[in-house]
Order: structure tokens, then C-alpha cells, then sequence
């Protein structure tokens, strides 16, 4: 067997771990062989497979990178994921990856930058905002918005304060299962921001990230809206086992989720995200 | 074109010495259970003596003709893949040690195989495990080794059966290439011809004579009146895009109400390739196995995600395995995903006929002449 075996996972240690709420938890981790350490580099937007010792292994984005340390947040909701949550720091598990194409941040330069997460949704955003806000002078205006059932699902209420001091930024938070409207908060879902959000249709860059129906609505207020449908990139999430195209599981029509997004324009899903059962 | 030879029917035990010699494992065609099933032979004697079989949907019986032919009968349930895309694979096994974890690749240790009796459908369905596996963006190392250790020995079809539409994919029933060794059977032996440097290294080693001129015109009369034979078609033109119109057929429904969602077509089919990872903790808690076996998209957890699953009921299920083969699969590797073997119709326990279904949802108008 070669040294390239796409489907051998790499050791990672623990250094960091933060549990976020009951089910939700980050761990920053590093790679123990350095040499893997060093040549390791993701886009934004891709995903790693986490190993967890005798259990499984399951696709989780990579939520940002500090330092040489990767950053993964995972919502407790599986057999593997569950599982993983009892790990603690000096813990060791198993990576491969990164995998999958991320979101278009190159031919994003010089454009208004739109975000818009439901749910979780934000963790696999969360780098390439980091990225835009760190080369701000490179893009237009920015526009994040992000909605829950409730206002205590949202993760890291306080980064969106610190996101909002961020020139030319502007944050939008929508509650669709709230009764009271607290400050900066808006109720309803998502669709509520559009008429709020300012910024330059005709040169713009919109990601999107949430579930399936929240999408295709999202993308289409955004064309009613008149912004152009290749401008519109969605992150699909489908089961994925292997990452690397074998298994089938991903196919979204000709698409392997896994290895040909998943960050896709809208055009290339519009079709068939239309039926259910794809 | 290579020299073609003739081997006479007494001599064929010298093709499974050689083979044998030379350090393969040879696999080919036996009656086993009341099919024809590929499996190690201990020599050509364990061949099928004048079998052939009648399939339909969900039937399959075996007959003697009373005739001498090894390869009088079309195809079984299965021929190469299982030897190639290994059922289960053992992708690592990891182990805890002092020094952290190791992981170690799973060895396939595929021993040399050649087999024998190989159809046109299932060259053309291994070119296509080709193109997924090997030529796409990662490569698979565990069906590469495998691969590299196969040799082929082709059979042109002598007869086909009423399942059969291979003639209307384009992918036989005569095999033109991707065999390292080729046969056509006749009455009195074999005309045979090399399509590999090891095919030819094979036949120099056989008491052939020259192929009389009879002969060839008799094998490509034979191959010509099979193809002409098969009377089942599967609709070509403009399929991909028509199948993709029809997303909403009411006949999704009706065929759901007869499919038992039990995944035998996706066991037949030799194009399918789903598998699913699988964990096998050792019991002392210091090793781990990571495996792989084959999955079906009508198994309800093949598209499980988070709080759903995509596809919940046999509907959208037989509807992904339809419009997978026939139409999205030519965007992802360039043809269809079916090679006319009908495997996936006379191995269906709820008679589904593939291809009459496929005629129903894009060419209805069609049907009273063909079915």
C-alpha cells in the first residue's frame, strides 16, 4: 500500500476544548507528527473526517485555524459525535483531510460579501468571515446574517458584537421562535434581514449555509431580489462515510457532495433542489 | 487484430494448467445452488456442460441442453466484480500504543486471479468500476491492487437470454476489448486470441492450431444472430435528459407499490459501487478495525443526515437508483451506468423489469411494439 492512501487518517492531540453549550463543544487540536503539521493547509469551506477510537469516523468542517492549531465545532447529535464529546484535553483521535472544494473567497475580492447562516450553520462560515475581516480593505461591504429557533441557540453572541465594531460590517440576528425582540434582534426567520441588509446587488458574493429548504428560499428571495444566480453559493450536506467520491453516499444527482462541494453555486444544485429525495 | 488460434475442446484443461502454473488463482463459471456462480475452480472439469437458462423478471432456471458447450448459458448473478470491489475491505486497523496510535492499511493480499467465462457486459461494467475507483480524483489503493492481479478471459456470448440488452447500450454482446485472452466457442473447441503481451505468452504455450477460415466465419455468424436476438431495448436517445423531466410520474408511485426496497438489484448490478464504513473495535480495547462493505441506496441509512434522511421512502429510493444509472451518472463518468446485463430484473424478487419501467416513465409510446 502506498504512502497515498487517501483514506488513512493522521494522529491529532486535543490541546483545547471548550464546550460551548450542552451539546455543542470545540476542541483546537494539532497534528502529533510535525511534518504532517507543517504541509497541512485547508481552503475555507472544507472539511475534515475526525477519527474517533473505535467508534467512527464522521465529516466535520473546519471552523478556523488559530495558529497551528485547527479548530473544530461539533454539535453532539450521533453515535460518533456523542461519543467524541467525552474526549478531553491531551486526547488523541484520528484526521484526515482537509477535503472538498470551500467557498469562493479569491473571486470574491472587490465584491460586497453576504453570509447567511441558519442554525449551526455559522460554524462553516465562521473562517471565511475571519478571513474577509482580516483583509478588509480587500472587499466591499459585509453583511452577516445569521437565524435561530432561539435566541440562546446562537453560538458566540459576543463575536457578533465584535463583528459589528468591524468597519463597513453590518450583523443581522433573527429569532423565528422568540417572543420577545430583544436589541439588534429581529423575530422571524431569515427572509426577514433582506430588507435591512445594504448592499450592492449587482457586485456582489452571497454564501449560504443552513438546511436544504432554507437555502433554495434563501436563493431564491436573493434572484427575486435581482442578485445574479452565480453570485449565489450554497453549502450542501449530505451523508458522507469515505470524502474522497467512492462511497456514494453524498450524490446529490451527478454531484458528490464531498469532493465536488461542498460549496456549490447555486445554478449547479437549482434543479434538483427544486424535488425532495435528492 | 490479433492471429486468431483453435483450440480443440479436449485440449482446454491446458489453458487452466498454464494458468494454474503460472500462480494463479483461476476463477470461473459453476452450477451452484441453481445458478451459474463464479467461484475458484479446481480445474475446467467443475465447468457447466451443456447449461443454458431462461430468465425473466425475477426467475432464473437452469436447463441441459444435452449439448457439450461450457458457455451455452448468457450470465449468473454475478462475474467479476466481487473479485475486483471486494464485498468487505479492511480499510486500517489502528492500533494504542505507548507512543499514541497507529494506523496500519488494510492488506488485501489478492492473490493472482484469472477468470474465465468473462461477458461483454461485464468487461464494459469493470471499465466503468475503472473510471470510479482508479481514474477520478483519489485513487483507490485497495482496488487498484486487486485490479492489477486480474486476467481475463472473455467468452463472446453464444446465446443471450430474454433479459438481455446489452446490444442496446452499446456494450456487446461481442467483446471487442479489455481481455487478456478471448474465446469464442464452438462445437468442436475453441477459437481463441490474445489481447494482452500475457495472453500471448499464455497461447504460445497451448497445442493450437491455426483458426480455418470455417471457423472464424462460423464464430462471427454465432456472435451476429445473438446480437440479433435480443429482443429487449433500452430506450437511448435523449434518456438522460427525458428520465430528468420526469421527476414526478405518477409511475414512481405505482412501481413503489411493488418494490420491496430490498436492495438485490444494487447486489447484482456489477456498476454499483456504494459501500459504507463500518467500525470493528477488537474486545481488549487495544486495536480497531476500519472496514468498508457494500451498501445500497435502498437501504433507508444510506442517505441519513442529521434529524433526516433524504430519501424515506421507496419512491425516492427507486427513483435515485433509476435516474442514477440511466441519466446522472452520464454527467459524473460520460455514458450510462448500465451495461444491458439484466441482472438487476431477473434478480428482483418483485419482478420489476428494469427496462419496461424506464420505457414507461420516457417513451410509453414505445411499448406496444417492443414489450
Amino acid at each position: 500500500m502506498t504512502t497515498n492512501n487517501c483514506y488513512i487518517p493522521h494522529e491529532v492531540e486535543i490541546v483545547e476544548r471548550v464546550q460551548e453549550t450542552p451539546d455543542v463543544y470545540t476542541f483546537k487540536i494539532k497534528f502529533t507528527d510535525p511534518e504532517i503539521a507543517k504541509s497541512y493547509t485547508f481552503k475555507h469551506g472544507q472539511f475534515n473526517m475526525l477519527y474517533l477510537y473505535g467508534v467512527g469516523e464522521v465529516p466535520i468542517s473546519i471552523m478556523s485555524n488559530d495558529g497551528e492549531l485547527l479548530v473544530h465545532t461539533i454539535r453532539a447529535v450521533g453515535r460518533v459525535t456523542n461519543a467524541m464529546m467525552g474526549l478531553q484535553v491531551g486526547d488523541k483521535m484520528g484526521l484526515r483531510g482537509p477535503f472538498g472544494r470551500g467557498w469562493p473567497l479569491d473571486e470574491a475580492k472587490g465584491k460586497d460579501i453576504v453570509f447567511v447562516t441558519a442554525g449551526l450553520g455559522c460554524a462553516p462560515v465562521v473562517s471565511s468571515i475571519r478571513y474577509v475581516i482580516g483583509k478588509r480593505e480587500e472587499y466591499g461591504k459585509l453583511v452577516i446574517m445569521q437565524s435561530v429557533k432561539h435566541r440562546h441557540d446562537v453560538l458566540w453572541e459576543p463575536q457578533y458584537d465584535e463583528w459589528r465594531r468591524v468597519p463597513n460590517t453590518q450583523i443581522l440576528l433573527a429569532a423565528s421562535r422568540e417572543k420577545t425582540q430583544w436589541p439588534q434582534w429581529e423575530l422571524g426567520r431569515v427572509a426577514v434581514l433582506f430588507d435591512k441588509a445594504d448592499y450592492d446587488k449587482d457586485n456582489c458574493v452571497v454564501m449560504v449555509c443552513g438546511p436544504d429548504a432554507m437555502m433554495s428560499g434563501t436563493a431564491r428571495t436573493l434572484i427575486d431580489l435581482n442578485v445574479d444566480p452565480k453570485n449565489i453559493y450554497l453549502s450542501m450536506e449530505r451523508n458522507m462515510q469515505c470524502a474522497v467520491g467512492h462511497c456514494g453516499h453524498c450524490q446529490f444527482g451527478s454531484q458528490f457532495v464531498c469532493k465536488d462541494g461542498p460549496v456549490f453555486s447555486y445554478p449547479e444544485v437549482e434543479e434538483l433542489l427544486r424535488h425532495r429525495g435528492f | 487484430m490479433p492471429a486468431t488460434h483453435f483450440l480443440p475442446r479436449s485440449s482446454l484443461s491446458q489453458l487452466y494448467d498454464t494458468l494454474s502454473n503460472k500462480g494463479y488463482r483461476v476463477v470461473g463459471p459453476k452450477v451452484d445452488l441453481g445458478a451459474i456462480t463464479y467461484t475458484e475452480l479446481g480445474s475446467f472439469d467443475e465447468l457447466p456442460v451443456g447449461v443454458q437458462e431462461k430468465q425473466a423478471p425475477g426467475s432464473y432456471q437452469l436447463s441441459h441442453t444435452g449439448g457439450v458447450r461450457n458457455f451455452s448459458w448468457a450470465n449468473g448473478h454475478s462475474a467479476i466484480k466481487p473479485y475486483v470491489y471486494a464485498s468487505t475491505e479492511t480499510l486500517w486497523q489502528v492500533s494504542e500504543t505507548d507512543n499514541g496510535f497507529v494506523f496500519k492499511p488494510g492488506e488485501p493480499n489478492a492473490p493472482l486471479t484469472a477468470i474465465i467465462g468473462v461477458r461483454a457486459c461485464d468487461i464494459a461494467a469493470l471499465r466503468i468500476q475503472d473510471q470510479h475507483f482508479l481514474h477520478n480524483t483519489y485513487r483507490d489503493e485497495y482496488y487498484a491492487e486487486r485490479r492489477e492481479k486480474l486476467f481475463l478471459v472473455g467468452v463472446n456470448c453464444s446465446h443471450c437470454a430474454d433479459t438481455c440488452f446489452c446490444e442496446s447500450t452499446g456494450d456487446g454482446p461481442e467483446i471487442l476489448d479489455g481481455y487478456d485472452l478471448l474465446l469464442d466457442e464452438l462445437e468442436e473447441g475453441f477459437l481463441i486470441r490474445a489481447g494482452s503481451d500475457e495472453g500471448t505468452t499464455i497461447v504460445n504455450t497451448l497445442a493450437t492450431t491455426e483458426a480455418s477460415s470455417l471457423q472464424l466465419d462460423e464464430a462471427e455468424r454465432q456472435i451476429k444472430s445473438v446480437a440479433a436476438s435480443q429482443s429487449t431495448k433500452l430506450l437511448h436517445e435523449d434518456l438522460h435528459a427525458k428520465l430528468l423531466t420526469q421527476l414526478d410520474n405518477p409511475i414512481w408511485d405505482e412501481i413503489a407499490e411493488r418494490c420491496l426496497s430490498c436492495g438485490n438489484c444494487t447486489a447484482v448490478c456489477p456498476t454499483c459501487f456504494c459501500h459504507r464504513e463500518v467500525e470493528k473495535p477488537e474486545l481488549d480495547g487495544k486495536s480497531s478495525s476500519h472496514y468498508r462493505e457494500w451498501d445500497s441506496c435502498f437501504n433507508q441509512d444510506h442517505s441519513y443526515i442529521v434529524g433526516e434522511v433524504v430519501r424515506e421512502n421507496t419512491k425516492l429510493r427507486y427513483r435515485q437508483w433509476m435516474t442514477h444509472k440511466l441519466a446522472t451518472w452520464v454527467e459524473q463518468y460520460d455514458r450510462i451506468g448500465c451495461v444491458g446485463c439484466g441482472r438487476c430484473t431477473t434478480w428482483c424478487p418483485a419482478q420489476i423489469d428494469f427496462v419496461r419501467e424506464a420505457t414507461r416513465i420516457v417513451g410509453p409510446e414505445l411499448l406496444d411494439d417492443n414489450q
